[in-house]
């Protein structure tokens, strides 16, 4: 059974603006998805959709079996945890524990249950030395670990990150890809809100990729970031790779091609066959 | 957040949405004077129906039924209070008199919000602004009320955001005893709060970076001109200031008891 | 005026530090040190490095925010637009150095666009007739004349940027600094204003200094790359000289795939031409070689 389930989902916001036009699709248990597309292509609101943020007009979001129709969604967000954009829309708390704690709290865990929890976030997101400072004394990047590890201290089975790289540098990207991928590796669900291609090009994981309110495509990373109709019809920008090897295309090579490891290991292949 | 739909900036162009708005507060002016003239039920039930040409005009029926809907509770309340108290105290020599400056209070009170309703109704913030700008209101000021109005919209969504934000992390607004509720709105309220004033630092450095203060005698893109509508609405005005004092003092005004059959209590 | 010689050209340098440090008030180390660099007349410059380098903190002083608003001391030497800063007010700075934010909807105070444009000229006291034309104009070359009468908060970010450029650009600096302008957006809205930040620079002769972190959509446009760290400016000069250094590499700097690209398959054996920054060149350097 799949963990979240979408079934032909429509969604109307109260100013008229038709954001969701029909969008069924699956996700299961310790998949990782990037949901792709345009900003107003309805990425946000299909995610806000998973833990009943947002209930639908007409159609059914299930998680775990159970409709988000039926349930609140301070229980939708025991398994569903959302990471928002920007963590400034959550951060309230006098020092970082205490934001952590906050959700705990809200969940029932018990104190030592939180201590423990808490250390164990803190550790994880290289975040001790500030246990006990403020969160806006934090400089932007630490905020966003702070979020980050309030939302991962209860332990979701979902994690649901909303557009993670804005406003980061590379090193900070690189970071959080890591990070993300082991989050993933070690058995959670990861879905990932982004419009960064080269980030979901690092990354690859299932793609699904949305525009004006339905989903144009869903499969690999690989597959659909190098089909330039798609990316014309996204109107999305394909990773830098992809670009050059569309336009390297006559010369044989394959289309699909986003790693750069990849790309150098078929062009040196090709130089030395000319060589010979 | 049905609420702030009102402040959507809405380019609408009507008859009287076109009209300066200083005039449209004459004569917003000229019907609170006439209103306060009278205690009489009949003239202030014409006062009443006298601006329905303008809300039809304007196209914004729907608004100003919400907006006297809105003030209906406590139109009621003047209402009883007139009434009962007037009954308690004999103050008026029948019930019918006392029932009819009951009305008449009521009345009063509605033609009041309805003039100020279809002022705000039929003027759009920046033709507000610009007017304030033209009668030599200080700088500060106006642009204060322009870019509160602006960023309304901004805020609402922001707050909706912050409430999404606390929401997904198990918070429960609903639930609780009063106290537990009030405390509920903290996260929601100390992430607002903190947001503003960083958004209030960028505006300024925005605005000092396109030479804010750098002159007293600032210019605008805008000038209001008088047309002949505004005109037209002045002298309408006039009339009607006139007309209500004539009436007040030159003419028999027919009480309500001419009307209704007189009560039994 | 500040003037070098090269050869028979005559060269501006149009913004020109010597020592400039700085600390913000209250804050335990400086933001800038010892900080020298020329930007000339009529340049595409980015300027990039990791968070916290001290790259905002230089772009509020190339208008004055820095010290004016922000307060504190500005030690050191800088001259734009032949001015000095520490001397004149933010005020007389705007006339000659515009400041694009990162967050678009916090740089648009009007409920129109038109109005939102005509900000910084009423602020400056033109009158009515001319404010009219810059109005147009500024419109025009940004492209946005069908959102004349829109209010902001209708727009999408990437129109409210171009509306936030076209309101600097009315004033007609000769210089503009845009300070991650595309946070944002998404790659398509940032490519725009690439796009119209070219034009501008193309175009008007207006000296453009872009700090950025996509570098992959933004290096093709510049001719001058500054890379600072901890407040220092560590590498500075041509683009293609500044992402193929081992230095960038190593400092975590966005660089451009297609040089990463480059640099992979020169240590492999396969030489060419020379440093594509662009997907373009790549592919352009790429056919030369492997297509007989």
């Amino acid at each position: 059974m799949a963990l979240i389930e979408v079934k032909d989902v429509h969604f109307t916001y109260q100013t008229g603006v038709e954001a969701l036009k029909g969008v069924s699709l699956e996700i299961r248990d310790g998949e990782f998805v990037a949901i792709m597309g345009q900003n107003g292509a309805g990425k946000t609101t299909l995610v806000k959709n998973f833990n009943g943020l947002l209930k639908p007009v007409k159609g059914e979001v299930l998680v775990d079996g159970v409709s988000t129709r039926d349930v609140s969604v301070a229980k939708l967000a025991r398994t569903v945890g959302f990471v928002f954009q920007n963590p400034d829309h959550q951060l309230f708390s006098e020092t970082v524990e205490e934001e952590i704690a906050f959700a705990l709290r809200n969940f029932g865990f018990d104190d030592s249950a939180i201590e423990k929890r808490v250390t164990w976030a803190v550790n994880l997101l290289d975040l001790v030395d500030y246990r006990k400072t403020s969160p806006f004394m934090l400089s932007g990047g630490e905020r966003k670990r702070v979020a980050l590890a309030s939302v991962l201290a209860w332990d979701p089975k979902v994690v649901i990150l909303d557009e993670p790289t804005i406003g980061q540098d590379h090193r900070q990207k690189e970071n959080l890809r890591q990070f993300i991928v082991q989050l993933n590796e070690q058995g959670k669900t990861v879905v990932v809100v982004t419009h960064d291609v080269e980030f979901v090009a690092e990354c690859d994981p299932r793609v699904i990729l949305m525009r004006e309110g339905r989903i144009l495509a869903d499969g690999e990373a690989k597959r659909i970031l190098t089909d330039t109709a798609l990316a014309l019809e996204a109107s999305i920008v394909p990773p830098q790779i992809s670009q050059i090897f569309q336009g390297l295309s006559f010369l044989g090579f394959p289309s699909d091609v986003i790693d750069v490891s990849e790309a150098k290991r078929l062009l040196v292949d090709r130089f030395k066959e000319l060589q010979s | 957040m049905s609420v702030f739909e009102g402040f959507r900036f809405r380019h609408v162009s009507s008859p009287i949405h076109n009209r300066d708005p200083r005039i449209k507060f004459v004569f917003v002016l000229a019907m609170f004077a006439v209103t306060i003239l009278f205690t009489e039920f009949v003239p202030l039930l014409v006062l009443f129906f006298l601006p329905l040409p303008f809300v039809w005009v304007a196209g914004v029926r729907r608004q100003w039924l919400r907006s006297l809907r809105g003030a209906l509770f406590l139109a009621t309340f003047i209402f009883v209070f007139n009434f009962v108290f007037g009954y308690l105290y004999k103050s008026y020599p029948t019930t019918n008199a006392l029932l009819e400056y009951s009305l008449a209070m009521t009345l009063r009170f509605l033609v009041l919000v309805e003039s100020f309703s279809v002022f705000f109704l039929t003027t759009s913030p920046d033709h507000l602004s610009l007017a304030l700008e033209q009668t030599h209101v200080p700088y500060e000021f106006t642009f204060a009320f322009t870019t509160a109005v602006r960023f309304v919209p901004v805020l609402a969504e922001e707050a909706q955001t912050i409430m999404d934000a606390q929401k997904a992390r198990g918070l429960e607004l609903e639930r609780g005893n009063f106290l537990k509720r009030v405390r509920n709105y903290i996260p929601i309220l100390i992430p607002l709060i903190v947001s503003a004033i960083r958004r209030s630092l960028e505006l300024a450095e925005a605005m000092e970076s396109r030479a804010w203060g750098i002159t007293s005698k600032r210019t605008n893109l805008y000038v209001l001109k008088i047309k002949f509508g505004d005109v037209v609405l002045l002298v309408l005005s006039i009339v009607l200031l006139v007309l209500g004092i004539y009436v007040r003092y030159f003419v028999q005004i027919p009480q309500l008891s001419t009307f209704l059959p007189p009560l039994p209590f | 005026m500040l003037l070098r010689d090269t050869a028979a050209t005559l060269i501006l340098a149009v913004i020109e530090t010597s020592g400039l440090t700085y600390s913000y008030p209250g804050a335990n180390k400086p933001s800038l040190r010892d900080v020298n660099l020329t930007v000339e007349k009529g340049e595409f410059a980015i300027l990039t490095g990791p968070s916290g380098c001290g790259k905002t903190t230089l772009c509020r002083c190339f208008n004055g925010l820095i010290p004016h608003f922000y307060g504190g001391e500005l030690k050191g030497d800088l001259r734009v637009a032949d001015l000095s800063v520490n001397e004149r007010s933010t005020g007389e700075m705007a006339k000659h150095v515009g400041l694009v934010f990162q967050n678009p909807e916090n740089q648009l105070f009007a409920l129109s666009v038109e109005k939102d444009v005509a900000f910084g000229l009423e602020n400056l006291g033109m009158p009515r007739e001319q404010m009219r034309e810059r109005v147009d104009w500024a419109l025009k070359m940004t492209g946005i004349e069908d959102l004349r009468e829109r209010a902001p908060h209708e727009l999408s970010g990437g129109q409210q940027q171009r509306v936030a450029i076209a309101s600097v650009l009315a004033m007609q600096p000769e210089i503009i600094v845009f300070d991650e302008p595309t946070s944002f957006l998404d790659p398509l809205g940032a490519q725009r204003i690439f796009e119209v930040i070219s034009h501008l620079n193309k175009q008007l002769g207006i000296t453009v200094i872009l700090v950025e972190h996509r570098l992959d959509l933004a290096a093709k446009y510049a001719g001058h790359v500054i890379i600072m760290d901890e407040g220092k400016i560590v590498l500075d000069g041509a683009p293609r000289e500044i992402f193929s250094s081992e230095r960038a590499w190593l400092l975590g700097v966005g660089i451009p795939k297609a040089v990463r690209l480059w640099r992979l398959l020169e240590e492999a054996g396969v030489a060419l031409k020379g440093v594509p920054v662009s997907s373009e060149e790549a592919i352009q350097y790429l056919r030369e070689v492997l297509w007989r």
